[in-house]
């Protein structure tokens, strides 16, 4: 234990040490919140669920805090439904039908326009499909129509592909007109004639007919907003927080694992090469060159697209192909040094077989150079699995940040300027790397004495 | 430049002093010859490998069996003797014939006798029919579509790792003067920044300079359309190269300067270093002949596991700048399951990172006079 502990006080002497332990201290801390706040299956549900999961969601909304960028203060999603009691519902019983009124009231003081203004309907009858209208009032008293429709069990009425409303409402589309100002005050210096959405309490009245006594009809009212969560949303209206968060426990235990996987069994493998000697070494020697010069990351896609994409294989193949990797070189060159210590000499002499002398003499030896180059090594196996994502070789089934970002470049996130799409993920990116660099390089120093000055 | 320059013009001095200059090139010689070899070999093994990969689920047998039967089917098609057959006993003749000539190529033969026969077909780059890619001349041969996507691919990485070198060395130089300086660590501190690939700054530099700036294009190698007059065409391309080339500087150059800087400072404690000093040379000569000459085969060395893993990260930034090269060919091919130029891709990468590592080991041979077949002559 004092052997760690001074490893720590020795640590605790390079600044940029104690930010990289912080900022891998805070990544375990989002992986484990992630695994426990957001369950395995949940997760795959959010990210793959389909329409029926995310309808509510805004399509490619910024996050919440892009608020706090720009002097406009965006709109939130609104979300009414007469089953939850966030709208009035009142039926009233006629002979052989019945009328339902259904009121959304809510309140507008954003600075700019929905996205996208939706009514969901799901409607309960054998063979009549209830009828319904809708009708529009603003906070200065106007009263639009808004159209009506016959729903079936579940339908939808979409503001703005409705022909006809869109023609009532002179060519503007619904989300901007319904909830412009219709005599704005005099622009500060901007433009003339650039629509200013009203603030005020809005209202949309849904009053149907239900043409049978076991019917009835009840409306969900959506007004997508601009914003979205912390992590804002993708082009299919999916939480970017569900793979943000779980991108964090993929990327790190890839990332370790295959430092683990490729560091140790490339220690074993020197060992042997230098404890053996002769062929075995010059084997190991020729196949370490042959493998620094392999096309691992073709390879890597060659293997993803013809048999499988699971990160496991993936994983498993990142450690094959790394173990005879150019670190062979510099553990052999110490593991030459080490052979010639009298105490390996004392251990043959006692009668310790070759197995025992590598595993228990040798390695163990090398374990604090190890340590750093492990550490350093991680980073690069999470760049390694964002880079086969990006290619769109991503697990298939798993939310990555790789993937987020092959969705954000597929989708031309720069050019459309989503730049929250593109830019959270790749600062989850950059900390890992940065905070694992940082910890390894001062590890580096403090196990190599060498560079300490350096 | 000019400190790779002297020391190669002095390896010659010293060798018309020393040795004689015929011995010493019988000894490149010899040196270039083991290493064309063994290169070789390394080669063969590492598309050897790739084929038992590609191989393994039967990828590529049925790439060749639906080249066969292709084949037929054109030249039974095209010949008037067969004119009278219907279509049923048409595919019945191609059907009989594909076996004969499956048998001919020796696809009925155990799978690693078969393997070898494929060997020296994906060497030559002789891998058949893409089976949805074209070249932009129109040719669906996998070797001519990866013979056009080469130029722009060397064009940007030569360029990109000319910059990355001269600018190591040079600056890794001056700060090893300055040793401890502001500038010095904020290198040190900035070395970890290399942790991400080249495709990363990429995304960032597409966002300042061509989304939010709009002085650089998004991606892409000339203008669209191309500039007819040549001209017009280079400063489009330059155009087009600053921020590919700029990623990937950025994503190794931070951790290259620090690495060899340290080099830098470990061999300028060495005694005849301070000898020098003592003897009252100027400090341009004491770094050029007693600091940098040594170091060099050591960066050589360095530089050459830089560039594979640069090679790597080229295939992403191809795809991210939309630039017209093998990577970027790699990542179409992945989307319409081209299985022909995967493989090609693969083997054609395999022997780039082959011919990189081979052009370092010959100028290590030509700086470091130590060089002898077979005795010790590399330190890694």
């Amino acid at each position: 234990m004092t052997r760690l502990q001074r490893v720590f006080r020795d640590l605790a002497r390079y600044p940029s040490a104690i930010v990289g332990l912080v900022i891998i201290a805070g990544l375990l801390i989002v992986a484990v919140y992630a695994v426990i706040s957001i369950p395995y299956s949940e997760a795959i549900r959010l990210w793959r669920g389909g329409d029926e999961v995310v309808r509510e969601n805004p399509r490619n909304a910024r996050p919440v805090w892009a608020n706090l960028f720009s002097r406009a203060e965006l709109p939130r999603t609104i979300v009414l439904s007469s089953r939850d009691g966030s709208a009035e519902k009142s039926t009233e019983v006629l002979p052989g039908a019945k009328d339902v009124t259904i009121t959304f009231t809510f309140d507008f003081p954003y600075d700019d326009f929905p996205q996208e203004i939706i009514v969901f309907f799901t409607a309960q009858y054998a063979a009549r499909q209830p009828h319904v209208e809708m009708a529009w009032l603003t906070p200065d008293g106007r009263s639009i129509r808004v159209g009506d429709i016959s729903p079936r069990w579940s339908d939808a009425f979409r503001f703005a592909l409705d022909t006809r409303l869109v023609r009532r409402l002179g060519g503007q589309v619904p989300q901007v007109a319904l909830f412009a100002n219709p005599d704005p005050p005099p622009a500060r210096g901007g433009q003339e004639g650039v629509p200013v959405p009203l603030k005020g309490t809005y209202q949309l009245q849904v009053s149907g007919l239900v043409f049978e006594e076991e019917g009835d009809v009840d409306a969900q009212l959506v007004v997508y907003g601009q914003v979205h969560g912390l992590g804002g949303t993708d082009h299919r209206r999916r939480d970017l927080m569900v793979a943000l968060l779980w991108g964090t426990p993929v990327a790190l235990a890839f990332g370790l694992l295959a430092a683990l996987g490729s560091t140790v069994t490339t220690m074993v493998i020197a060992a042997i090469g230098v404890w053996f000697g002769g062929a075995v070494d010059a084997t190991i020697q020729r196949i370490t060159e042959v493998n620094l010069i392999l096309p691992v990351l073709p390879i890597l896609i060659m293997v993803g697209t013809l048999y499988s994409r699971s990160i496991w294989i993936i994983l498993g193949l990142v450690i094959l192909l790394s173990i005879f990797g150019s670190s062979i070189k510099t553990f052999r060159a110490i593991f030459l040094q080490v052979k010639e210590s009298p105490y390996i000499e004392a251990a043959q002499a006692y009668g310790a077989g070759n197995w025992r002398v590598i595993l228990h003499y040798l390695v163990p030896r090398i374990v604090p150079l190890l340590v750093p180059q492990l550490v350093v090594l991680v980073p690069t196996f999470v760049f390694l699995e964002a880079s086969l994502a990006v290619l769109g070789l991503g697990d298939p089934v798993l939310p990555t940040w790789g993937k987020v970002i092959n969705d954000a470049n597929s989708q031309g996130a720069l050019f459309n300027r989503y730049y929250y799409w593109v830019l959270e993920p790749a600062a989850l990116l950059m900390l890992t790397g940065l905070g694992f660099t940082m910890v390894g390089f001062a590890l580096d120093r403090i196990f190599n004495p060498r560079l300490r000055d350096l | 430049m000019v400190e790779t320059t002297l020391p190669l013009m002095e390896t010659d001095e010293a060798a018309v002093t020393g040795t004689t200059t015929a011995n010493t090139l019988v000894r490149v010689a010899k040196y270039t010859i083991v290493k064309t070899v063994a290169l070789f070999v390394t080669i063969v093994v590492g598309v050897y490998l790739t084929i038992l990969i590609a191989n393994m689920g039967g990828h590529v047998d049925k790439i060749r069996r639906a080249q066969i039967r292709e084949g037929l089917a054109v030249t039974i098609g095209l010949d008037p003797a067969y004119r009278h057959l219907t279509s049923a006993e048409r595919n019945q003749l191609i059907e009989e014939m594909a076996i004969v000539e499956e048998v001919r190529l020796g696809l009925d033969r155990p799978f690693i006798v078969r393997t070898f026969g494929f060997l020296t077909n994906a060497l030559t780059l002789n891998l058949g029919r893409a089976e949805q890619l074209t070249s932009d001349t129109g040719s669906k041969l996998v070797r001519l579509i990866l013979l056009e996507r080469l130029p722009p691919t060397l064009l940007l990485f030569a360029t990109a790792n000319m910059f990355l070198f001269f600018m190591s060395v040079f600056l890794a130089l001056s700060l090893s003067r300055r040793y401890g300086s502001l500038l010095d660590r904020a290198v040190v501190a900035l070395a970890p920044t290399s942790a991400a690939p080249g495709w990363f700054y990429g995304i960032f530099l597409i966002l300042i300079f061509a989304s939010l700036l709009g002085v650089l294009p998004f991606g892409g190698m000339v203008g669209a359309p191309p500039p007819a007059e040549p001209l017009p065409y280079a400063l489009s391309l330059l155009k087009h190269l600053i921020l590919p080339v700029t990623a990937i500087v950025i994503s190794a150059v931070f951790l290259t300067i620090y690495t060899w800087r340290t080099f830098f400072l470990i061999y300028s404690s060495e005694d005849y270093v301070e000898m020098a000093k003592a003897k009252g040379l100027s400090s341009s000569m004491i770094e050029q002949r007693y600091i940098l000459r040594p170091t060099l085969p050591t960066i050589i060395t360095s530089f050459a596991l830089t560039l594979i893993a640069l090679w790597t990260g080229a295939i992403i930034l191809e795809t991210v700048f939309n630039w017209p090269g093998l990577g970027r060919l790699l990542f179409r091919a992945i989307g319409l399951y081209d299985t022909p130029v995967i493989v090609g891709v693969t083997v054609i990468y395999a022997y780039l990172l082959g011919i990189t590592v081979f052009l370092l080991d010959i100028i290590y041979a030509l700086i470091d006079p130590r060089v002898r077949v077979g005795e010790g002559g590399r330190r890694v």
